[in-house]
């Protein structure tokens, strides 16, 4: 039995990592990946703390999670494609059209 | 008739101008259905008069005077402002003048002004005219009055203007919407005081405790106030306006003349007179501006050469002798003079815009002559206005002129009643001069062999009106004949206004009737002979007899310079240093100032608006971080 700090570590490094990409990577794709991987460590904490207080409360809500995810990827990956036919890269650093 | 039809007088002309205005704004098809909208005009003011006829025959004398309550208009503290009507005897019969005259010139309009491309316009405005001299006359309350007398003064400015995109015209209507403001300030004061004096502005508690009013504070109450009557009524030092106001279409100045406007400087002291009649003083001055004013414009009508500028002269003068009437203590003499002179002036100007009609917009008397033959019932009835005018009996205009002369000399006015008599002369001269020059003897321009008589729609009113000159007058038999029992208007009137009782014999009444009747006849004589025999040549001579008195006449005493010197260039130049100044500091220096801060801090916030995402994330990051360092930091 792994002790639930193990999770949440794991967790921690996971949204870390997550945070990381989304600042400092310039590619569209990998932006997403690491939005979505900041999601799941989120569910993973959820799901630890579900089992650790014996609530099922918290399972439920990481399916609601995915749901969410699943539907802003489609939405996303739809616009970076878009993006792409338009200009030929998905580099965010070029697409700076809204600018004062 | 039941009384809570009284607000459909006002209501009617009202509902006409809303039609008329908003029909010819939104649906431009409408502005040449000129049949539909004089229809709509003419007969809203004659349902008005209809009505007007009805609570005049319905209501029994002895019911008067009645109040009609609407609702509440303002009630601010202790001020309460209701739109209430008043209606006794001087408010009833003022309506029966104003729609009955006024629907008389809004049937001529039809003819008149056939063709024009402001038609729905003009006679949007007219009926508007109606409307607010009916809340004038008929308000009974003082704030609900002067929302009247304001409306009067803005639709006079819209109809004299009526050709704006002429600029002499578009000035002249200016000038009489500035003169009567100057009178309308210090009516507006009058009221303030007033108010301040009595604590309400309802006619029966003002009227109740006049008598209350310290008597410093009531002649100064009542000098304000009789300021703004001659503004409106066009009395010395304000008359200079009306004689510029000819600029309007022909029927605007009937119906200004007549029926609204003029009249209600007469009619203010007439509703008021039982706070008049308080203050001798104001009342003493009133008469002597009345006999100055009717004399020197009497002096002035004799000299003009356009036949409106005549008319307009003449009602100056007759106003005056209004005035006169009223500052003696004649009150429903005066009112009566208003009911008479309403017919023969709306006639003579109707007859006028006839002439002018028929001669292409010729206004020139010299230009004119032997048009009696061409237009046989506007000469016919254009003498008998003319005639009712000159005070002979047994015309209309003889009975009311006679019964404020008489209270003159009864008064003991007796300059003033001599200044009255020679404005008769005076008026019996210009009057003869005019009609002699415009109707007898040779033509003087081709045009008049090419004169015809107008259409039956503008026939029709002269003979109304004539009718109305020749016999409005029989209401009022002076005290000689039946000792006052044939003077039924002076019954009628008096029961709203304090007329003061002059004591005059009946041999001095005789004497001045026979002076009155002996200054019409011989004044037409001589007039007839002097103008009928030599024609133009008589002004010439005129003009060498009296030399530097003619010309003085002819520059109107030069009144209008002295005005030019004193307030016009005064202030023109005095406002020109201000005016660049606000331009400059005001206009251009503090509203840059906002719109030049504003740009400022728009272009130090718009580079935060980068278009980079990822530094729109670390923002977000950090905010993030501070909300919960923030929620830690406050849950220890």
């Amino acid at each position: 039995m792994v002790p639930a700090g193990g999770y949440l570590l794991v967790s921690a490094l996971l949204f870390s990592l997550g945070v990381m990409g989304v600042l400092l990577r310039r590619s569209a794709i990998v932006m997403f990946m690491c939005v979505e991987m900041m999601l799941n460590a989120v569910n993973l904490s959820l799901v630890a703390f579900s089992r650790l207080l014996g609530d099922p409360t918290g399972q439920v809500l990481v399916f609601f999670v995915m749901c969410v995810a699943a539907a802003e990827v489609s939405v996303g990956l739809a616009l970076v494609i878009a993006l792409f036919r338009n200009r030929e890269s998905i580099d965010v650093d070029q697409i700076r059209l809204l600018r004062g | 008739m039941m009384p809570q039809w009284t607000p459909y007088l006002v209501g009617l002309p009202l509902l006409g101008f809303l039609l008329s205005g908003l029909l010819g704004l939104l649906w431009p098809r409408y502005r040449r259905w000129e049949i539909g909208i004089g229809v709509l005009a003419v007969s809203v003011v004659a349902l008005a008069f209809l009505l007007a006829l009805g609570l005049f025959v319905g209501l029994p004398q002895e019911e008067l005077p009645l109040r009609v309550v609407l609702y509440q208009w303002i009630a601010s503290g202790d001020f309460a402002a209701p739109i209430a009507f008043r209606l006794d005897t001087l408010s009833l019969w003022m309506t029966l003048i104003v729609t009955g005259v006024g629907a008389l010139i809004h049937l001529y309009s039809i003819g008149y002004m056939r063709g024009d491309a402001g038609y729905w316009r003009y006679f949007a405005y007219l009926n508007l005219f109606i409307a607010a001299m009916l809340l004038l006359v008929l308000a009974d309350n003082l704030l609900l009055l002067f929302l009247g007398w304001e409306g009067v003064g803005l639709c006079s400015y819209l109809l004299i203007g009526h050709w704006y995109a002429d600029r002499e015209k578009a000035f002249a209507a200016r000038k009489a919407f500035v003169v009567n403001r100057i009178g309308d300030f210090a009516f507006l004061i009058g009221l303030l005081w007033l108010f301040r004096e009595v604590g309400s502005l309802d006619l029966g508690v003002v009227l109740d405790r006049a008598g209350a009013i310290e008597s410093t504070a009531l002649g100064a109450i009542g000098m304000l106030l009789f300021l703004g009557a001659t503004g409106k009524s066009a009395q010395i030092p304000l008359y200079v306006w009306l004689p510029d106001a000819m600029a309007g279409p022909t029927p605007v100045s009937a119906l200004i003349h007549a029926a609204t406007m003029v009249t209600a400087g007469v009619y203010l002291l007439a509703r008021l007179s039982p706070l008049y009649v308080l203050s001798p003083g104001v009342l003493g001055l009133i008469a002597l501006i009345g006999a100055l004013t009717a004399l020197l414009a009497a002096t002035m009508a004799l000299v003009q050469t356009d036949i409106k500028k005549v008319l307009a002269y003449s009602t100056i003068s007759q106003l005056g002798l209004m005035f006169l009437g009223a500052g003696v203590g004649a009150f429903s003499a005066a009112i009566f003079h208003v009911f008479t002179h309403a017919f023969s002036k709306a006639l003579l100007f109707l007859g006028a815009g006839s002439v002018i009609h028929a001669l292409e917009g010729e206004q020139d008397i010299r230009r004119m002559g032997g048009l009696s033959r061409h237009m046989p019932l506007t000469y016919c009835t254009f003498l008998l206005g003319a005639l009712a005018l000159a005070g002979l009996p047994p015309l209309a205009g003889f009975f009311s002129k006679d019964m404020m002369l008489t209270a003159a000399l009864g008064s003991g006015h007796e300059v003033l009643w001599f200044l009255g008599l020679v404005s008769s002369l005076l008026t019996t001269l210009y009057m003869g001069r005019l009609l002699v020059l415009v109707f007898h003897g040779a033509p003087r321009a081709p045009a008049v062999s090419r004169a015809h008589e107008a259409p039956a729609v503008m026939r029709l009113p002269l003979v109304g009106l004539a009718v109305g000159a020749v016999a409005a007058g029989w209401i009022g038999w002076p005290d000689l004949l039946g000792h006052g029992a044939w003077n039924w208007i002076g019954r009628w009137l008096s029961d709203s206004t304090a007329d003061l009782e002059h004591g005059l014999s009946l041999g001095l009444e005789a004497l001045s009737i026979a002076l009155s009747v002996t200054v019409a006849v011989g004044g037409l004589w001589m007039a007839f002979r002097l103008w009928g025999r030599a024609g133009l040549e008589a002004d010439h001579m005129l003009q060498r007899r009296l030399g530097g008195l003619y010309a003085l006449w002819q520059s109107g005493y030069r009144v209008e310079a002295i005005y030019e010197r004193l307030f016009v260039r005064p202030l023109l130049q005095g406002s020109a240093a201000p005016l660049r100044w606000s331009e400059r500091y005001i206009a251009g220096g503090l509203i840059g100032l906002a719109s030049r801060s504003a740009f400022f801090i728009g272009s130090g916030i718009r580079r935060l608006q980068t278009g980079l995402l990822s530094l729109y994330a670390l923002v977000m990051l950090i905010g993030a971080l501070g909300l919960l360092a923030w929620f830690l930091w406050r849950s220890l």
